[in-house]
């Protein structure tokens, strides 16, 4: 059992009692060699869970029930009723989009309870105690929710496009499209983990999980255009990053789809508000091990 | 032996600890949990911090492995102080918490390799790390092995490997054979005394275990309501207490029987989970 290799000349000899030994592991000093620690450390993490996610599929599919529904539903009977003005596009249209984000959301929204598991267990304790950097932890779970969302999402543009909706599948829309999806699912992924931070237990993330998700479907464009909202609802559906993600699916999946806020402005704001929970949350991380 | 060529600014000739701590302290709220704890652990030794439930042993553990900041003192890593250098630190170390802490859904290969990746192993070496780490373990014929399917005693034979995938001189070990039978322990014992002597790992565990202290450690600090009651080699404390003590009877000397004392719903309820989980 023994074998001889393993009696070589390891790192962690008595000559290890210098303090950082040139010997131990480690990426490159500088600013590129910190880029590059970063990114391997995100993609480890996204590694890891994207491997756990494979031998537990069956959730991807449970999770398509609930937009078929609003799609097959609510998008056929409001469209019938022709009660929401949606310019040239007709509802269906109009609503994939908002469905497809909505379906993202409440995914990612319950994600930092992947958070409270690994800290129940110890599975975060040990990452924290290695040399990974923080943002890098949070990164790669905010990465891996973005891949999980993009299986969800092929699941519902299936969906709508056999209901008949008329869905740009050239590959620069479907390329912009597959962006938001991931950003979007990132963004609520990392507040979700910022909220598991502060929350600690599993009971109250569900409680707090619940109460987040109706009012941020509900004050967005998910559903009905910013023009046909009350002036309060219009401005609190402004400071929600899920209308930017909406808006810039409608533009970017539907044929005849416009943008109402910019695709730049939808891009900047749902980057600058992931950059900025995935520091708050970096910062928190260490708080749910004390 | 380069053990003397010390780090700037250390005295000279004086070979650097591999932890040494210095009036170390963490206060929660009035309670404090560790107070004022002053200890040295010289390298390629396994030192034990023994005490019941509550005695401060995680505590100490967590603000070594710079996971929890100490409310006053200081301590040091092979010379690294733990507040000042937390990056360097977690470089030098291996810890496994006492609770489960490698990952049921993915295989043990994944598990290590994970680690192996965060610590910035080389590409090109990983897989043999990877391979030696689950040889070395006893764990070769399980890597493909999703580890839910895995005994008590393989979880933590795991766990060590993932801790040592990075080869760190320092290993922290939090109450490793909690939960484990008694064979599975002494595995575990075995393993632990090799890596001290293939790979002059230092290791500093945690144990409420009189036995285990006993058998495996070369010295051991006897923490009592997070203060040091007692320190040295096993042997010599025994010694002190009279002919044919035992580790038990010395901690009994040394804190007034108070074996049962100490130790929180929270922390009570830990050990009983951890236990569950492996047992």
């Amino acid at each position: 059992m023994k074998s001889p290799e393993l009696a070589g000349p390891p790192a962690a000899s008595a000559e290890g009692a210098r303090p950082g030994a040139s010997t131990r592991d480690g990426h490159p000093q500088g600013i590129l060699g910190a880029v590059a620690a970063f990114a391997e450390q995100a993609l480890t993490i996204a590694w890891a869970e994207t491997r756990k996610l494979r031998r537990d599929s069956t959730e991807i599919f449970t999770r398509a029930v609930q937009p078929v529904l609003w799609l097959g539903i609510f998008g056929v009977i409001m469209g019938r009723a022709r009660a929401i003005p949606t310019g040239p596009v007709g509802y269906l249209d109009f609503l994939v989009p908002g469905i497809l984000a909505q379906s993202v959301l409440f995914v990612a929204i319950f994600y930092g309870i992947s958070l409270i598991w690994e800290r129940d267990l110890g599975i975060l304790h040990k990452y924290l105690a290695s040399p990974a950097y923080r943002t890098a932890l949070v990164a790669g779970k905010a990465a891996s929710a973005g891949i999980r969302a993009l299986l969800q999402a092929v699941i519902v543009g299936l969906v709508a496009v056999l209901m008949g909706a008329h869905l740009r599948l050239s590959p620069l829309p479907l390329l912009g499209s597959a962006v938001f999806i991931v950003l979007g699912a990132a963004v609520f992924s990392t507040f979700s983990l910022a909220v598991a931070c502060v929350v600690k237990t599993r009971e109250r993330f569900m409680g707090i999980g619940q109460l987040l998700t109706m009012p941020l479907f509900f004050a967005s464009n998910a559903i009905y255009p910013l023009s046909l909202m009350p002036r309060g609802l219009q401005v609190l559906s402004r400071g929600n990053p899920l209308t930017y993600q909406v808006d810039a699916l409608r533009a970017l999946m539907i044929e005849g789809g416009q943008s109402v806020t910019g695709l730049g402005l939808d891009l900047a704001v749902e980057l600058g508000v992931l950059l900025v929970l995935v520091a708050v949350a970096a910062r928190l991380y260490p708080t749910t091990v004390n | 032996m380069s053990e003397d060529e010390g780090a700037a600014g250390e005295a000279p000739g004086a070979p650097i600890p591999a932890v040494e701590t210095v009036g170390l302290t963490r206060r929660f709220g009035t309670l404090t949990a560790v107070d004022a704890l002053t200890l040295s652990v010289p390298r390629a030794t396994i030192f034990g911090l023994l005490g019941p439930n509550g005695a401060g042993k995680t505590t100490t553990l967590k603000m070594l492995t710079t996971l929890l900041p100490p409310s006053a003192g200081t301590a040091r890593v092979s010379g690294l102080d733990v507040v000042a250098q937390p990056r360097e630190v977690r470089r030098e170390i291996g810890y496994v918490p006492q609770l489960v802490s490698a990952e049921g859904a993915l295989t043990a290969w994944e598990n290590l390799m994970v680690f192996a990746r965060l610590h910035g192993v080389p590409r090109r070496e990983r897989d043999e790390r990877v391979r030696q780490a689950l040889e070395m373990i006893g764990l070769a014929e399980a890597s493909g092995v999703i580890v839910k399917k895995f005994s008590g005693g393989m979880i933590r034979r795991l766990e060590i490997a993932q801790a040592i995938i990075h080869r760190p001189s320092v290993l922290l070990l939090d109450e490793p054979t909690v939960g484990l039978d008694p064979v599975a322990r002494r595995t575990v014992w075995e393993h632990v005394r090799e890596l001290r002597e293939l790979l002059g790992t230092t290791v500093l565990l945690t144990t409420h275990y009189m036995e285990e202290a006993d058998e495996l450690c070369d010295a051991v600090a006897i923490l009592h309501r997070g203060r040091m009651a007692a320190l040295g080699p096993p042997a010599q404390l025994k010694a002190q207490v009279g002919e044919g003590a035992t580790l038990d009877d010395v901690f009994a000397h040394h804190t007034g029987n108070a074996l049962d004392t100490g130790g929180t719903y929270r922390e009570v309820a830990r050990t009983r989970r951890t236990a569950r989980r492996l047992g």
